[in-house]
């Protein structure tokens, strides 16, 4: 029973970085129809910039209750900056090229951050100063540490932020008549090139919360730590239905839960066979089952065929 | 009297709350055009996609020469004997307009991969024989002049004409066209009610769904009148244009 | 007469009318036969290690574009089956199975040494059994949902290979493995090299050619595909899905026809890697592996052969080119060496692969709009 509330924790935990990064990826696909790879990639600046910011602070002297919000909000300024940067170069340019063209250079974009940020800063693990008490709470037997707890809190905040302005404000009004019809929007007199940067620096500053998130929880960042989390991400955001943004979190939420108990459970379930190396199949094959039932993911439109 | 060669029995299909389509029936001959109006938002491209088995329907089932639609799947639709076009004319752009009659032959043909790779004398024949049949066709409707330019090229009126010579092409024994004359100008509508007849002199049956209700009252054999998702009526366009129910669906009620 | 044009009328001819120009040809012929020998006598023998790994990537890049290029169907795993194929090789030509199932050591107490002429086909059959495996249940998901998939796919693989090494040790896990058969044809040991008319033909230069005979196959079965009545339909499907169901185009059969020919070319393409390394281990499938074959297939020019394998050539021979100056350029530059050489490879190409994509956002070497509206 407390494994059993742990890796339900930990799922959760997961699961609401997974739905912050997912959120990003939904939000440009529902708008441009395209997989923004290079997403990924900002998750990780968002943990860098707020660690050299962190130690930058810490040199200072100023107290770890200082040091996490400052280091998060310049994570999260720089990464918007990063976030505008890439659609400006690597989209726009493109918006009305073939299918694949901008996908193609997403991938570059992602790989010249990586290796921009290896020269800058190399290929070692940076290990994260201990910003939050590491002194677990008990939970019917099960422990959670105030940093998941944080990851937990802030991480829905930031997606209440998100569905406010989505719904509430006149550019997220603006956003929505984008995804529904850019030509329509535009007519309107809706700024559409505007809307488009601003949904990539709402992702991006996303993105960036997550990454100092994801840092802090497991203490560690990397240059490549953003390929993996992204992937997951964007098969969340598949799984709960691409450009739906209650699909990404619901995706996220699930995918998380879905990681955690499966590679907690895989070994007995199985006798044995298959042990916790086997938790990303576990995932995956969910993905490819509930593609196969529900083809536009769990809440995703059904887009019947037209003639 | 010779069995129809389409009978279409108790179609229905809704989407949501809207019922599109109450139970229609409707028989199609040999050999005859058939006509199918109705106001906006009758359910007459509902039909149509429920007939050509890009829709699945609720309920119904349509005979065809006999033998049940296999309804739901477009691509055996099509080889019993079902072409169609489509409203929003779906040419395949960039490939020459000699190219997508050639596609359309898919369905006749056999040649497989290995056959593709190893181009035995009866591939070749079978290539020759598929680029014949396209070529024959794309003059038939009169554009072989324009074999060798790409489908998005074409004029409009041209483009209908190609959709209308690669549906030929899969060797349908009933052809039906969605709104063909939507967006063309008189001249254009005259040439391909000339093309619409001269399929029928040539033995083939049309169901022919369109708004220019002067160009069915012309060219059809028999009209059926769909409104709200019901048939009104069936009948010769005579009688069908002086229907009281019919002059009522078009012009309102008169109270 | 420009490339391309010479390449459309070689082409037009070997697909219209068989009679090839034949000068033209045999110049060609010569210029590939030597081109081993020019390479390693100019630039020495780690290039035309390059020369058979850019042959290889060849083979790799054209069976994705019957998949992305000709059916427009997006797959992001398409190295699984390169994977599939160098492990079917790798485990019936070591010592691996034989030392690890005392039932299997029985049956052939010589060891398991298969032939090449058996592996190969094998590897593209099993191949493309996966291919078939893959799309059978994805076929209904469209573009980026059935990216998405196939992406999950090969990381399934992935992970398999990584991990089957318990209960019962099928893959050796991460260790990968070792001991595999060199590639021979008939008598000739390919690694052995060979003297012959008073020249030393090098291990590499002799995979260099087996490499093209096959690369060579694999360019004619592609031409003739693409040439043909699944041709057609595939570019159908990719054009417009609807009207190609409209058109009786079984389009399940024909997506699968394109998965499962495109997995064999791969299937093949990693059993000639297995036999030229003489190793292998997951490592070399990774999702940035089918990324990188993505990329040459687009960059190049989907759906056109010889775009294809412009990508191909280009993306395998530039990152060694930036492998090879990156440091002796900085030192030349600065005295030093400023930056680590292999991050500003990696930058170079990130870079290469934008700059490229946003001037010439059909690839490289598209297939020519003028050539389908002339030929006819």
């Amino acid at each position: 029973m407390e494994t059993l509330i742990q890796q339900i924790i930990n799922g959760l935990v997961l699961g609401s970085v997974y739905a912050l990064v997912a959120l990003g990826y939904t939000m440009v696909y529902g708008i441009l129809g395209l997989i923004n790879f290079a997403h990924g990639e900002v998750v990780m600046v968002g943990a860098l910039v707020a660690l050299a910011t962190v130690k930058a602070l810490a040199a200072l002297g100023l107290p770890a209750a200082v040091q996490l919000p400052i280091g998060l909000a310049v994570a999260m300024i720089a990464c918007m900056a990063l976030g505008a940067a890439i659609e400006r170069i690597a989209y726009r340019p493109l918006r009305n090229a073939p299918r694949l063209a901008p996908l193609i250079t997403a991938i570059g974009v992602s790989i010249v951050i990586q290796y921009t940020v290896v020269l800058i800063s190399g290929r070692s693990y940076h290990a994260y100063p201990e910003l939050l008490s590491t002194r677990s709470f008990d939970l019917y037997g099960a422990r959670i540490s105030p940093a998941q707890i944080a990851v937990i809190l802030i991480s829905t905040a930031a997606m209440a932020v998100l569905l406010w302005i989505v719904h509430r404000t006149r550019l997220g009004r603006a956003m929505r008549a984008t995804a529904e019809n850019p030509e329509v929007a535009r007519l309107m007199g809706v700024n559409v090139d505007r809307v488009i940067s601003l949904t990539f620096v709402i992702g991006s500053a996303m993105a960036a919360v997550a990454g100092v998130l994801v840092s802090i929880n497991y203490s560690v960042a990397h240059y490549q730590m953003g390929f993996v989390l992204g992937l997951k991400a964007f098969t969340a955001a598949v799984l709960g239905g691409i450009g739906n943004l209650a699909g990404a979190m619901v995706g996220g939420l699930l995918l998380g839960l879905i990681e955690a108990l499966g590679a907690g459970y895989i070994g007995d379930l199985t006798g044995g066979v298959f042990g916790s190396n086997y938790r990303d199949v576990f995932a995956f094959l969910v993905l490819v089952l509930v593609l196969i039932f529900r083809p536009s993911g769990l809440l995703g439109e059904r887009v019947a065929e037209r003639a | 009297m010779t069995p129809p060669l389409l009978e279409a029995v108790g179609i229905s299909k809704r989407f949501g709350g809207v019922q599109a389509l109450k139970a229609v029936s409707l028989t199609i001959r040999e050999g005859e055009i058939y006509g199918l109006i109705g106001p906006n938002g009758a359910g007459k491209t509902t039909f149509f996609n429920v007939l050509t088995g890009l829709y699945p329907r609720d309920a119904g089932e349509v005979l065809f020469a006999g033998r049940p639609l296999p309804l739901g799947n477009p691509a055996a639709v099509n080889r019993a004997g079902v072409a169609r076009t489509f409203q929003n004319i779906r040419l395949f752009a960039h490939m020459t307009a000699l190219e997508n009659v050639m596609v359309g032959r898919h369905g006749r043909t056999r040649a497989g991969m290995l056959g593709a790779v190893l181009r035995t004398a009866t591939v070749r024949a079978e290539e020759t024989a598929i680029r014949q049949r396209a070529e024959e066709l794309l003059h038939y409707v009169g554009i072989g002049a324009l074999a060798g330019s790409l489908a998005k090229h074409l004029s409009y009126g041209d483009q209908r004409r190609l959709e209308i010579a690669r549906a030929l092409a899969t060797d349908p024994r009933l052809l039906a066209l969605d709104e063909p004359a939507a967006g063309m100008n008189a001249a254009e509508t005259a040439a391909l009610g000339g093309i619409i007849r001269n399929l029928r002199d040539d033995g083939l049956a049309v169901l022919l769904i369109e708004h220019d209700v002067k160009l069915v009252m012309e060219l059809c054999d028999r009209v059926a009148v769909l409104d709200y998702g019901e048939k009104l009526i069936e009948d010769i366009p005579g009688a069908v244009r002086r229907h009281p129910k019919v002059i009522e669906a078009y012009l309102g009620s008169a109270a | 007469m420009s490339v391309p044009h010479l390449w459309q009328r070689l082409r037009n001819e070997a697909v219209t009318t068989s009679r090839i120009h034949r000068p033209l040809l045999l110049v060609g012929c010569t210029l590939l036969i030597a081109l081993p020998f020019l390479v390693g006598l100019g630039f020495g023998p780690a290039w035309v290690r390059v020369l058979d790994f850019v042959l290889l990537y060849i083979l790799l890049a054209l069976g994705l574009n019957i998949v992305v290029g000709f059916a427009g169907l997006l797959d992001l795993g398409y190295v699984a089956f390169f994977g599939v194929g160098a492990y079917v090789y790798a485990l019936l030509a070591s010592p691996h199975l034989t030392s690890h199932f005392p039932a299997i050591a029985a049956l052939f107490p010589a060891g398991l040494h298969g032939p090449l002429w058996l592996l190969l086909p094998l590897g593209a059959l099993v191949a493309g059994v996966f291919g078939i495996l893959l799309g059978a249940p994805t076929l209904r998901l469209r573009g980026d949902y059935l990216a998405i998939v196939t992406l999950g796919f090969g990381e399934i693989i992935r992970i398999f290979l990584n991990n089957l090494y318990q209960p019962v040790n099928i893959t050796n896990g991460a260790q990968g493995i070792t001991q595999i058969d060199g590639l021979r044809v008939g008598p000739l040991a390919l690694d052995r090299g060979l003297d012959l008319f008073g020249l030393r033909f090098s291990s590499l230069h002799l995979h260099y050619y087996l490499f093209l005979a096959l690369a060579m196959l694999v360019v004619f079965i592609s031409l003739r595909l693409q040439d043909s009545r699944i041709g057609r339909a595939w570019v159908a499907i990719r054009e417009d899905e609807i009207a190609a169901k409209a058109c009786g185009i079984n389009t399940r059969n024909v997506k699968l026809a394109a998965f499962a020919m495109g997995a064999s070319f791969g299937g093949i393409a990693g059993g000639l890697f297995a036999g030229f390394q003489e190793f292998v281990s997951p490592e070399s499938f990774q999702l940035i592996d089918s990324i990188m074959i993505l990329c040459m297939v687009v960059l190049g020019g989907m759906g056109h052969v010889p775009g294809v394998i412009l990508g191909a050539v280009l993306l395998t021979v530039l990152p060694e080119l930036f492998r090879f100056g990156a440091g002796p350029a900085q030192q030349w530059l600065f005295g030093r060496v400023v930056v680590e050489p292999e991050a500003l490879r990696m930058l170079l190409f990130g870079l290469t692969l934008v700059v490229v994509m946003l001037l010439r956002p059909a690839g490289l070497w598209p297939e020519p709009r003028h050539r389908r509206e002339l030929a006819q």
